[in-house]
């Protein structure tokens, strides 16, 4: 329950000026997510070529967390491959669960490390996976429509 | 820290308080627990969970079917919840009182079987303010007969917008359903007057009492309203239990609810008749263990004195008031005074979430809700996405209240927004 182990300064640094914000132009898939507890939401557009993530721009609603979360998010995925970012969320999410056991790889989740501490308040971790289930259900989107054009 | 303000209450405070163990808890980082989250659900008292436990321990088993003496005497318990909700709420006949598992499916008892008989061209009127237990139920409702659904709006004070209510309520008007207090708001409807216009175009008036019957006395026989719903949890009873009162004529005209066992008459094949209410709407093994809990609840209130009880909330809200509006920044969603004001205070803090500010409070023992509060409608109304809400009851004392002001303080220079 230590307050500046939730609010690191990386965090509140995101928050202030979270990276990729603003909805752009092109993209391929378009959603909004809602976390229905607490009212938070976002919205996010994708882009890829081929299997590389080009663009996430997004524009939301919400704390400090899901904000600055989202924007860790945006610069850990652009410009990797969906496989990639998939791999990273995965981390991500493990760091999340872990109420406080896991060492985050700073190699793989960049700023992302500096959440760490989110995990020991379960309360708010839905709030740092908001921006990272709109991107998979976008991304997924998004392979799906390639797809589908590519077979027709 | 806040100045020492005036504060007088006809509760002793500190002797209710030792009735509750858990507001002696000590939170992390030796906090001692700031409890302000009683709209959302109160603490239970000592003498609730002595009669539940008394219940399970001695007189356990189902009741009506079972023809034992433990059956006759679960029986007689849970039967004798019902009369104690009847006395409370001022219902003169113990069959209008009909038991559910919370005020949110009294409400959508209310509108599959009041619903039942809408057609398209009519009209259902709820506000803009209410829950969403007393929105998306009518919302279904209407889906399903093809009726309108329409609403009151809200002023810029957090009132009901009744200037319109001549063109709102007309002779297409069915059913009226309003929250009596709001939750997020904090502000307590004129009932009986709008009961009067529903009447008076024959619609039928449906009451959300679950932020009332908490916080002051409430009298079914001169309020006005035909259907009335609260829940159990929030008048320092048991969760899992709730409450649909209705005028017996009204009830004994209503369709089923639920199908299965003790809602019927005779079952064949080809088809069955129902019981009268309010076995009619209780299929099922019904909350009987919770009814023995609300029953202990509701004579804990009426010791205390729902008086007394309601005079508190005034005191304890009109202080907090005060006190909030010395922080800088702050802006209360609702009426900024206690005329017509129950004891749930909502409010934003320029620069900072609320989910940061409950984070920040809840590390400083001081549990608050933050988020929409199941009322979006009404946070959209004000441009708002979420709030933060303080809300109390009749353990909550002023020196709480100094704590909430204080971490509101710690929260704004925390995330530096001074």
């Amino acid at each position: 329950m230590q307050l500046d182990s939730l609010y690191q300064e990386i965090i509140l640094d995101h928050y202030r000026s979270p990276h990729h914000a603003g909805l752009a132009d092109p993209y391929d898939v378009e959603v909004h997510h809602v976390n229905p507890s607490c009212g938070d939401e976002v919205t996010l557009r994708v882009e890829l070529d081929g299997d590389v993530v080009t663009g996430v721009t997004h524009q939301s609603v919400g704390c400090s967390i899901s904000q600055a979360a989202t924007s860790v998010m945006s610069d850990l995925v652009i410009g990797k491959q969906v496989i990639e970012g998939m791999a990273t969320y995965e981390k991500f999410l493990e760091l999340m669960q872990g109420r406080g056991n896991v060492e985050p790889d700073e190699e793989v989740l960049e700023d992302g490390v500096a959440f760490a501490g989110v995990a020991q308040f379960p309360a708010r971790v839905k709030c740092a996976l908001l921006g990272w289930s709109a991107w998979r259900d976008a991304t997924a989107q998004a392979l799906a429509k390639k797809e589908g054009a590519t077979n027709v | 820290m806040s100045d020492a303000r005036t504060f007088s209450s006809p509760l002793d405070t500190q002797s209710v308080r030792a009735d509750f163990p858990i507001l002696s808890r000590v939170l992390a980082n030796d906090f001692p627990l700031v409890y302000l989250d009683s709209a959302n659900s109160s603490q239970k008292p000592r003498q609730v969970v002595a009669a539940l436990e008394e219940h399970y321990l001695q007189h356990n088993a189902n009741v009506a079917r079972a023809m034992h003496q433990l059956g006759a005497e679960a029986t007689a318990a849970y039967e004798g919840g019902r009369d104690k909700v009847a006395a409370f709420i001022g219902a003169t006949n113990r069959d209008e009182i009909v038991f559910t598992k919370n005020a949110s499916e009294a409400l959508n008892l209310a509108a599959h079987t009041l619903g039942a008989s809408l057609k398209p061209g009519d009209e259902v009127v709820i506000s803009e303010m209410e829950h969403h237990s007393n929105i998306v139920p009518w919302q279904l409702a209407c889906e399903r007969t093809g009726a309108t659904l329409r609403w009151f709006g809200v002023t810029g004070e957090g009132r009901l917008d009744l200037s319109n209510i001549e063109e709102l309520i007309n002779e297409r008007t069915k059913i009226v359903s309003l929250t009596w207090v709001s939750n997020a708001l904090g502000t307590i409807n004129p009932i009986t007057s709008i009961a009067e216009k529903a009447h008076a175009v024959g619609a039928v008036m449906v009451v959300d009492a679950s932020q009332a019957v908490p916080q002051f006395p409430v009298d079914v026989s001169t309020l006005g309203a035909d259907l009335l719903a609260f829940t159990g949890h929030k008048t320092v009873g048991p969760t899992g239990i709730g409450v649909l009162w209705g005028r017996y004529d009204l009830l004994a005209s209503l369709p089923p609810f639920l199908g299965g066992g003790e809602m019927i008459e005779v079952v064949r094949m080809t088809g069955s008749t129902y019981a009268p209410p309010p076995a009619r709407f209780e299929a099922g093994t019904p909350p009987i263990a919770q009814s023995v809990g609300l029953g202990a609840a509701l004579d804990y209130l009426a010791g205390i004195g729902m008086d007394k009880i309601a005079a508190h909330e005034q005191a304890i809200t009109a202080y907090a008031l005060e006190g909030l509006q010395t922080v800088p920044g702050l802006k209360i969603l609702g009426p900024t005074d206690t005329v017509d004001r129950g004891g749930a205070i909502s409010f934003e803090l320029d620069g900072v979430h609320p989910h940061d500010v409950s984070t920040v409070l809840d590390t400083r023992g001081i549990a608050v809700r933050a988020g929409h509060h199941c009322a979006r409608p009404v946070h959209e109304r004000f441009g708002m996405q979420s709030s933060t809400r303080a809300s109390f009851y009749l353990y909550t004392t002023p020196e709480e209240i100094d704590a909430l002001v204080d971490g509101l303080g710690f929260v704004r220079s925390f995330f530096k927004v001074d």
